[in-house]
């Protein structure tokens, strides 16, 4: 019936799909790529249980190391739990990353604009300007979706060229700094427009703050709120949702901004945190990971908050064994690569038991 | 006669089939003869389907041993239960709609044949049998019976020795089902055996020569079904005596709580029916009954009045007097609508929420279930658990999944959900399709108690038994168009088959004479 068949392997749908194993597999994967990553390691005549602890252990050892966690997890779990609201919608946004440049550039177009001037209102202004800026460019997806029917996989994830391209131009063009020594980078936004550091000596800002709280905002809204009821409903069932009486248009011109307006945060937060300025680049692909976190975190905002955490130490490890065993920086790349595939395996698997011959007659075909 | 009652030609010993949590089939015995007519008959869910899947080669039995004609066998698929000589019609048919009769004729042919010898074929056999097929016709011209006949007239050209047939009269109207019985009959004469699933009495006691009952897997008996009555049947079937409804007269206070005026609207499904010129009035107090072959026009019917689907005019439909056409659901729930859709899965309630969620799906306007846009999980799930309760639902609790519930529980739950809004207006479409007899009659109580608190009621329905049970008025739609409602105690059960077939005056707009059915309605009964 639901059977699908290659060759001489068959996957058959199982009758139950375990319940602890919805949040057993993203453990499983996570395993599954440390032993593969062990392997890889060894193949790449490393010592693996070395390589391992350089990679997952120390970055954890030194305060750097852990406020560098938190940096590096909080756009992270930000991004993803708003993307994690439109994926439960069956809204999916591919496009985090451009918002997020959006955001940045909006935000840090205002930061320009007033940064000989200082004062309280420019960060919380400029907050809502990187908010506005990522919700805006996730609002053009939404509107083609509700009036063209246009896939919003594709559009969002195009409009992310544009707002890189945006972005480049701006900081090679009118936003360059004219004291930069013709560097591609823009003023360094002033105190007034900087996040303060949370915790001396290191990178730790507000920003790391805020995206927690967003987190648990998005889980409130997901769990007891009426538009989450609405949200989980046009999601598991949208003709459920027309019979009682909700706006499948009004989701989607919800969820898309939603989750543009946290990327676009994040953005914002991104060059008035760690980096201080605009630049060519200002996320090492944050908004493409946060789709893996989304996952890895089982759409639900705790378990976000974990997956971020896990994420942003690849990054780390990345670095870390780049640094002190020479590794390759696609490292990174590649330990992220595996835990999605893992996962994705592992979550078929859930689903599906496979059967080694052709498929059962009369069953699948 | 042709039956031979010596030899038998299919036997099954102690089948046994098992699936998680069920036993669908306990140790089932089944003896059918040459030229005999053998009903299956049971309730939903009584095992019927899977034992004929595995006389199909569709499944393949756990334990027990199939005979055919004393050989023993064990088709593996429904080719080489074919090639023995198995033919079956589904319930849901299998054809492809933009092919022609003969096209689909020959890709169900094993090798592929000369499609004029086909044709040809198609023509004979159908004279033969009196089935009257047009090879070169496409399918999705075919009204429904046209194409069960299709599926017939295939299944024959194998020249089976026994012919499954799966609750042929569903979908047909009790004219085209009398045209199948003699059709039967006289494939019975010339010697092929038939295995009848169904669960209406009347047309097993009129057809078959045996039946076999199944209860909850097993078999309670094989008997003569012309020999014993309708009630002793029922009564092998469902295990207990169904207490009769009940009815008082309806006390209909004059005021209109629905009236449509002139609605048309186009089907959002390709190759689905719209719905033309419909009009119609429910009164407080009174049940109106919409009977009609599936698939003309009764999904438009109900979106439109539930307002999924938006009328052109807000006028064309009006509740308590109120324009409602272009109003969603929320609006007119508000207005005291409640909707009991056909599908309970995916559309009456969301499978994979809990009961709580699900009673929050459609009652979230009423009683404080939700305040400044958060939900009261407490209040969702006590309003859950009075339901379940209240109308004796079978259910581990307020947090069960609906799609772990039975049909008829869910079903239950739904019309519980819905009547505890306390509506004036319920519309509710196929209540007690494919529910068991005991929720069934549950069912036909508590709408008619709704009734009699001065609710108006529309039930769209395809069991005219349940709408001569319930209904005060009947009307019929065939083909999108609506005919004019009369009260039940004046129809007769023949005169609606034939209204079934198209055969009415619709109702004009602007009150003009009306020029006969068209083409469409008509060759249903052609």
């Amino acid at each position: 019936m639901n059977g699908r068949s290659v060759g001489f392997l068959t996957l058959e749908p199982r009758a139950h799909a375990s319940r602890h194993w919805v949040w057993g597999a993203p453990l499983l994967a996570v395993a599954l790529t440390l032993v593969v990553g062990a392997i890889l390691f060894a193949a790449l005549g490393k010592d693996p249980i070395a390589a391992l602890v350089g990679f997952f252990i120390t970055p954890l050892t030194s305060a750097y190391g852990l406020a560098e966690l938190g940096v590096k997890a909080a756009p992270l779990a930000m991004i993803a739990v708003g993307l994690a609201v439109g994926f439960r919608a069956n809204v999916w946004n591919i496009g985090a990353e451009g918002q997020l440049t959006m955001g940045a550039i909006m935000a840090g177009g205002f930061v320009l604009s007033v940064n000989h001037l200082s004062g309280f209102w420019i960060l919380p202004l400029a907050v809502v300007f990187g908010a506005l800026g990522g919700a805006l460019w996730a609002a053009i997806p939404a509107w083609l979706k509700t009036h063209f029917n246009a896939n919003e996989i594709l559009t969002s994830l195009m409009l992310t060229y544009v707002a890189q391209l945006l972005l480049n131009w701006l900081v090679h063009g009118p936003w360059r700094d004219p004291a930069g020594f013709n560097f591609p980078e823009s003023e360094v936004f002033s105190p007034s427009a900087t996040l303060p550091i949370l915790w001396e000596g290191t990178r730790l800002h507000l920003g790391v703050a805020i995206a927690v709280i967003a987190v648990l905002a998005i889980w409130v809204l997901l769990s007891k709120s009426f538009l989450g009821f609405q949200i989980k409903v046009m999601g598991l069932a949208p003709r459920a949702g027309a019979y009682a009486g909700f706006s499948l248009r009004k989701v989607v011109l919800t969820v898309l901004p939603l989750s543009g307006a946290l990327a676009g945060m994040a953005g914002f937060f991104e060059v008035a945190g760690p980096i201080g300025q605009l630049q060519p680049a200002i996320s090492p692909g944050y908004g493409f990971t946060a789709i893996i976190v989304a996952f890895l975190g089982r759409l639900h905002p705790v378990g976000i908050l974990f997956a971020a955490c896990f994420m942003a130490l690849t990054y780390l490890g990345g670095e870390s064994v780049q640094m002190f065993m020479g590794l390759p920086l696609a490292v990174t790349g590649l330990f992220q690569g595996m835990i999605l595939f893992f996962l994705l395996g592992a979550d078929v698997l859930i689903r599906f038991r496979i059967r080694i011959g052709a498929p059962r007659p009369g069953k699948a075909a | 006669m042709a039956q031979d009652r010596t030899n038998p030609r299919l036997v099954l010993r102690g089948i046994v089939k098992r699936f998680p949590g069920v036993l669908a089939n306990d140790h089932v015995d089944l003896e059918v003869y040459r030229g005999e007519i053998h009903a299956l008959l049971g309730e939903n869910g009584a095992g019927k389907s899977t034992l004929v899947k595995i006389i199909h080669g569709v499944l393949a039995a756990d334990e027990g041993e199939i005979l055919w004609e004393g050989e023993p066998v064990a088709p593996r698929n429904p080719a080489e239960a074919r090639a023995l000589g198995v033919g079956m019609v589904f319930q849901h048919f299998s054809l492809f709609d933009s092919l022609t009769v003969a096209e689909n004729v020959q890709l169900a042919m094993d090798g592929a044949r000369d499609l004029e010898v086909i044709a040809k074929r198609v023509r004979d056999v159908s004279a033969h049998y009196g089935l009257s097929i047009d090879p070169e016709r496409h399918v999705h011209d075919l009204a429904v019976g046209e194409r069960q006949r299709v599926e017939i007239v295939r299944c024959l050209m194998q020249n089976p020795r026994l012919l499954i047939m799966d609750e042929p009269t569903s979908v047909l109207t009790p004219q085209e089902a009398e045209d199948l019985f003699k059709v039967l009959r006289r494939l019975a004469d010339e010697g092929v055996s038939v295995l009848y699933i169904s669960h209406k009495l009347a047309e097993i006691r009129v057809l078959c020569h045996q039946a076999t009952v199944l209860r909850a897997g097993k078999v309670v008996g094989t008997q003569d079904p012309r020999t014993c009555s309708s009630k002793d049947l029922a009564r092998m079937m469902i295990g207990d005596d169904l207490a009769a409804l009940e009815r008082r007269a309806p006390k209909v206070s004059g005021a209109v709580r629905l009236k449509v005026d002139n609605l048309s609207m186009a089907s959002d499904t390709p190759h689905g029916v719209d719905l033309r010129h419909v009009s119609l009035e429910v009164a407080a107090g009174e049940i109106l009954g919409i009977a009609g072959v599936a698939g003309n026009g009764q999904n438009v019917l109900l979106s439109a009045l539930s307002g999924e689907h938006h009328a052109a005019r807000g006028e064309s439909v009006r509740i308590e007097g109120k324009p409602v056409g272009h109003l969603g659901p929320r609006e007119r729930r508000d207005l005291g609508l409640a909707v009991v859709p056909e599908e309970r899965l995916g559309r009456g309630t969301v499978p994979e929420l809990s009961l709580a969620d699900n009673a929050l799906l459609s009652s979230y306007g009423k009683g404080n279930l939700v305040t400044r846009g958060f939900v009261d999980h407490e209040r969702s799930h006590g309003l859950a658990e009075h339901i379940i309760t209240l109308f004796g639902v079978r259910a581990v609790g307020a947090k069960a999944a609906a799609r772990s519930l039975s049909g008829g529980n869910l079903q239950k739950f739904i019309i519980g959900r819905e009547i505890l809004q306390n509506p004036t207006l319920l519309v509710a479409s196929q209540p007690t399709w494919g529910v068991d007899a005991g929720a069934a009659a549950a069912i036909h109580r508590a709408l008619l108690d709704l009734r009699d608190k001065g609710a108006g009621i529309l039930v769209i329905s395809q069991d005219l038994d349940e709408l001569f049970a319930i209904s005060d008025r009947i009307a019929v739609i065939c083909a999108g168009r609506l005919s004019e409602a009369r009260p039940a105690h004046e129809a007769t059960l023949e005169q609606v088959g034939l209204m079934m077939g198209g055969l009415f005056d619709p109702p004009e707009p602007g009150g003009s004479v009306s020029g006969g059915p068209e083409s469409r309605g008509m060759e249903v009964l052609s």
